[in-house]
Order: C-alpha cells, then structure tokens, then sequence
C-alpha cells in the first residue's frame, strides 16, 4: 500500500474546473515532482491535498485512512509538511520560534503549564529547543537561530521555512517551488540540503519545480499538470522526450 | 554644543546608575517613602506648601504655579536625593545579594522583590487615602490593559468588548458579596457570616472571571469565523449589549447601580491578584503555546499547516483575556465600593485601549508602562478638567506618529534579567 495516495480528486472553484481526476501514489522514501507552466493548478493540487481547501471530489488517503475534510492542522499532525510558494513566516518571531512553533501539535503540557510554567513545561520547551537547534543545523541555519526572520536574507528564509517544515515530523514533506527566486549558488545549497534530508530522514518528497536541472537530478518521478490535468507521467528521462510535455511549454511547433 | 554637554551628561548618569541591580533601586525607593514618613511634613511646610505634594506635585504645580520651584525642591530632596543615594551606597551589598538570593532559589528572589516592592507601595500610598485609591485603580489598569494586549496585541484582533468583560466581573463578583456576607437592600439578609466572607472573596472575583469569558465564548463564536474588523464590530455591540443589559436588570440596581460593597479590596488584595495576573499572562505568551497566538495573528495559514490548532489557539486567548478582565472588574467593584452601568462604556474602552497603544502592542512591559504612566497622567491633569482630554489624546497621536507600535512593543518580560545583579564594569575617565 502507498505510503499516500490521491484517487480522482476534482475541485472547482465556483465554474471553473482547477483540478480535474487527479491522481497520485506516494511511496515512502521517494521524491517526485510536479511540474507544469504557470496557473496549471499546481499549487492547488498541493493545498487540496494539504487540507487548505477541500476538494470537490475524490479522496485523498494517507497511511490507509481518509483525511479529507480534515484541517490543515490535524493533517499537519498525521504526518504531511509543507512549505509555501511565497514563503510564509511569522514577522514578528525569531528563528528558533518558527521552528519551535511548529511542534505545537506535540506539546502535552497543556494550558496549565502554559499559565503557571510548570517544570513539566520547562523541561519540554527545552527539549524542544533541542531539537529545533538540531533541524537548523541541518538545513545549515544553526548560526541565525536567534535572529528575526524578517532580517535574514532571501535564501536564509527558505532554509528556514524547510526547518519549520521539518520540525512537524512529516512522513510525506511538500515543497512549493523551493528554488524559486534563487541564484545558482543558492539553488545548489538547497538541492543539497534536499538530498541531505532525504538521506538523514528517509522523508518522501513531492515538490513543485520549474527548473529543470533540480527536477531531472532529485526526482525518481515526475508528473505534468496542465489546465489541472495530470498529461504525462514517468521518469525524469520520459517526461524530459514526451511530445505532450514539450508541446505544453514550448507549443506545437517545437514538436515537429 | 548643546548636544555635547547633554551627552556627558547621559553618560555620567549612565555611569552613575549602571552597577546598580534592580534590588538597590527598590532600597532607595523605599528609603525614599521612609523619608517623607519622616520629613514629609514638616518639610512641606517650610517649602510653604499646603501639604505634601500626593502626586509628585503635580496637582499643585497646575492650581498654584508660584509653588512649582518649591514642588521641584520637594521632589528633589524627598525622592531624588535618597533614590540616588541610597541605591548608589546600596549597589556593592545589594549586588551581593542578589546574585546569592539568585543562586540560593530563583523564586526566593522573585519574592523578595516583589514584597520590597509592595513595602515601597504600602509606605508612600499610606500617607494619603488619595494615594491609595490612585494605586489600586493603577494596579487594576495594568491587569486590563495587559489582558486587552493579549488580544488586541498578541492575537492581532481588535476587540472592543473589555469594559463588557469588566462589566460582568465586577457584577458578578459583587453579586457574590453582597449576597452572601452582607444585609443589602436588593438581595436582603446575608447569607454567610461576614467574617468569612475576605477568604472566600477569591472566589467571587474568580466567579466574575469565569462569567466574563463565558461573554468572551458569545462573541467569539460568529466572529471567529472571520477576521479583522467583524470582531471589532461584533464586540463594540457586546459592550453595549451588556451595559443596557445591567440598565435593565433591576435586580442588580438597574442604572442605578450597586453600592456598598465590603471593603476587602485593600491594597495587599489587589497588589497579589496584579503580580498573579502579570505572572501567569507572562508565562502563557513566552510559552510557544502562546507564541501560537503571534503566529496565527502574522499567518494564519501557515500557523494551521505548521499544526497549530488556530481556532482553540485564538479562542483559549480571548477567553484568558476575557477572565482576567472579569477578574479586574470584580477588584474595580471592591475598590471603589459602588457600580453603575454608565462606568462601563465607551470612555472606560478608549481609557484601556490608549494604554495598550501608548505602552506598546505584544509587550508585558508596554502594558504595564502604558497602565502606570496613563493613570497616573490621567489623574495628574486632573485640575485641568477639560483641557485633560486634548493632552492625552495628542501625546497618543504623538505616538502613533513616532512609534507606531507603541513606546515598548515587542519586548520579552524577562524576570531573571530584571532581577539579576548589574557586573560592576569599571569604565576608565
């Protein structure tokens, strides 16, 4: 059984068709992508899967059990991470906190320990701390934990987005465009610290990717949406010849 | 030139209070009220004053100006003098001792602290009935204030619904004790012996919180659907909902208001239940439970994808916010020993919501400064009566312009910093 799998998911935002029988089987441990020119629904496909809208139709099945209508948070906690397009932090809060912050759904010194700061609470702010410095680490942010995120440059953010999504322990982990904006010295950094968590962690990652060089190198499998439509589907090397694929970026002359 | 000489003089006052820990301040202030126990008197008089200035002077300068440089004076000598004297001679002792106290226990400390501070308050608000009342009623803004920060602050709402929440505290709790320990001509016979009733007044102010965010749960249910203005709309509704529904109710007094409550709020009440408030709203917004809050309030979306519970994260807030204004209230009652609905609109909200914005949003210290200096300002210019409500309105427009968050937003309450000892770093001339 796939690790997450997605069968004949539709959604409609009021007339128009976003996402139309869209399927998908995750293994674990695999990293695939999703790729198609602009406004194909690519985003979408991952904020229905993710919990952000619900899709129309279809189911989406993580580990065997259906999580559709479920909310962002609890399908967070079951196990899928995500970070976003246009990165989304928290302005006002530091590094370590965004990390922290996203073992929320972990704590278990509820609302007394909140109120009174128990030893309970201390000991588990510290444990989190702990492992929160870990994950900064590893995507290479350790040196900038106490810093505002507001402050950190372009490429510190991504990391720090990634290490926010980490911390959520996903089993199945989705980056939105992780290389977007980015030099190419900063695109190699990521590709590695891709690779490293993947190794380190053994997550299973699906990711939307416009570049080609992150997508051919990274992934085991590659869909294409257009229109909120899965054309093609394979490996790196099948999608990279597939005519519909280069009719779909490049039109029907490059074809010929 | 001039900002030349002002610059020594900022570094000499720099040097001059830089060794001294937060215990050697509160040993001069103490010496300080000691002194005017002492010398206040007869000091005054021979300055020519009529009596002790309450407020630092501040009401007498403005009805009688020739008597400003003899305030000044006064000022000078009976606070100044010893404030800088004694933490200064006190700074090498004080030090040692905090960082003994802070290495014997961090709590030991904390209290140490916080009785020296209530000894200084209980000596400089004995001297005058006037004093105290102004104490209390400043302790009490620093509750409400810091809880309409947990919201309007933390969460990034704008919720008008406070004095409502206060309204039903201070009802409730009042309720509570005239009812039960008190003959009153509206609920009859008391029920209790009265001398029970100082132990079991907790509970009443406890009672009135609870009731408060069970107001807080009505307005929260349709308006957390949304965001931004609908809860500002929904909860200035609130606000006068519960006012016309105290109008109306002539059980409890009706406009006419409840009076006579038993006079349990003393000073050592309301001092206890603000440190508590402090203490426990501090702990809850450094704990990333609570940071949960600054999370939803800067992304919602993604404090939802990062498995935060947003819809219990802004509930639980609010309704914390809601209790502590209840429990304000329910003190505000026994302080003031009389209640009407009219002392729970719109003027009260603008009064809490001045002090969250002038102290600074997101900041347990904005909300204490904001509470202390507003109320004191407040009640300083009373003698300008109108003129009153054109100075604080343009010093918060002064702010809003020059700070747009407030005088301190965003700073973490830290009470090891505060109370730990200063290193004595000599600087070389």
């Amino acid at each position: 059984m796939p690790l997450l799998q997605v069968k004949n998911m539709t959604h409609y935002f009021g007339g128009l068709r976003a996402v139309h029988r869209y399927n998908l089987e995750i293994e674990p441990g695999q990293i695939r992508a999703l790729i198609g020119p602009n406004g194909a629904g690519k985003t979408t496909v991952f904020n229905l899967i993710t919990g952000i809208h619900h899709p129309s139709e279809g189911s989406v099945i993580l580990e065997g059990e259906n999580i559709v209508g479920l909310r962002p948070h609890q399908i967070a906690s079951r196990g899928l991470g995500r970070t976003f397009q246009n990165l989304r932090l928290w302005r006002h809060m530091s590094v370590l906190e965004h990390v922290k912050m996203a073992r929320y759904s972990r704590l278990t010194y509820g609302l007394t320990g909140a109120f009174f700061g128990t030893p309970k609470r201390n000991r588990e702010e510290e444990a989190l701390e702990v492992t929160a410095l870990e994950l900064l680490e590893m995507v290479g942010a350790g040196g900038i934990a106490h810093q505002n995120v507001l402050q950190l440059p372009y490429g510190a953010q991504r990391r720090v987005e990634m290490a926010r999504a980490l911390a959520t322990e996903p089993k199945v982990l989705f980056l939105d465009e992780p290389t977007a904006g980015m030099n190419p010295e900063e695109l190699l950094q990521m590709m590695e610290i891709i690779r490293l968590i993947h190794k380190k962690m053994g997550v299973a990652i699906f990711l939307i990717e416009h570049r080609l060089k992150v997508v051919m190198e990274l992934c085991h499998s590659i869909q294409t949406l257009v229109f909120g439509e899965v054309i093609a589907e394979g490996n790196p090397l099948e999608i990279q010849n597939n005519p519909k694929v280069i009719d779909a970026y490049l039109g029907q002359d490059m074809v010929e | 030139m001039t900002s030349k000489t002002n610059n020594i003089w900022r570094t000499r006052l720099k040097r001059f209070t830089a060794p001294i820990p937060l215990l050697g301040w509160l040993l001069g202030a103490l010496g300080a009220v000691i002194l005017e126990h002492v010398a206040g008197d007869p000091f005054s008089e021979l300055l020519g004053l009529p009596k002790i200035p309450v407020l630092f002077g501040a009401l007498v300068m403005l009805k009688k100006p020739l008597l400003i440089p003899s305030v000044f004076f006064y000022v000078l000598v009976i606070y100044g003098m010893p404030l800088a004297l004694v933490s200064r001679w006190c700074a090498k002792p004080a030090n040692w001792a905090s960082a003994h106290m802070l290495h014997f226990s961090k709590p030991f400390s904390v209290l140490i602290h916080l009785a020296l501070l209530y000894a200084v308050l209980h000596a400089w608000s004995d001297l005058s009935a006037y004093r105290l009342l102004t104490l209390k009623f400043t302790l009490i803004a620093v509750m409400l204030t810091l809880s309409l920060n947990v919201i309007n602050g933390y969460m990034g709402e704008f919720s008008c619904s406070h004095p409502g929440f206060m309204a039903l505290g201070a009802y409730v709790a009042s309720t509570f004790s005239l009812s039960l320990f008190v003959n009153d001509r509206l609920f009859g016979e008391a029920l209790l012996p009265a001398g029970l009733g100082p132990f079991l007044f907790p509970v009443g102010l406890i009672l009135g919180g609870l009731v408060a965010a069970l107001g807080a749960l009505l307005v929260a249910i349709p308006s957390f659907r949304t965001r931004g203005d609908y809860l500002a709309i929904i909860s200035l509704a609130f606000m006068f909902i519960v006012k016309s529904l105290f109008e109306n109710l002539e059980i409890v007094g009706g406009p006419r208001g409840m009076g006579s409550q038993p006079n349990w709020a003393n000073l050592p009440t309301v001092f206890v239940w603000t440190v508590l408030c402090v203490w426990i709203i501090n702990n809850f917004v450094q704990s990333t439970m609570g940071k949960a809050l600054n999370a939803v309030r800067d992304d919602e979306t993604a404090a939802d994808a990062m498995t935060v519970n947003t819809r219990k994260t802004k509930m639980v807030g609010f309704l914390f916010a809601a209790f502590w204004a209840g429990v304000a209230g329910g003190l505000f009652a026994h302080v003031l020993r009389y209640i009407n609905p009219g002392t729970f609109g719109i003027q009260r909200l603008a009064e809490m919501l001045a002090m969250v914005y002038f102290g600074g949003l997101n900041s347990v210290y904005g909300s204490i400064m904001g509470a202390v200096s507003l109320s004191l300002l407040s009640e300083a210019l009373r003698p300008l009566e109108i003129l009153k409500w054109i100075i604080i309105p343009l010093l918060l427009i002064l702010v809003m312009i020059f700070r747009p968050t407030g005088l301190i937003a965003f700073r973490e309450f830290n009470v090891g910093n505060l109370i730990k000892p200063k290193k004595t770093t000599r600087i070389e001339d």
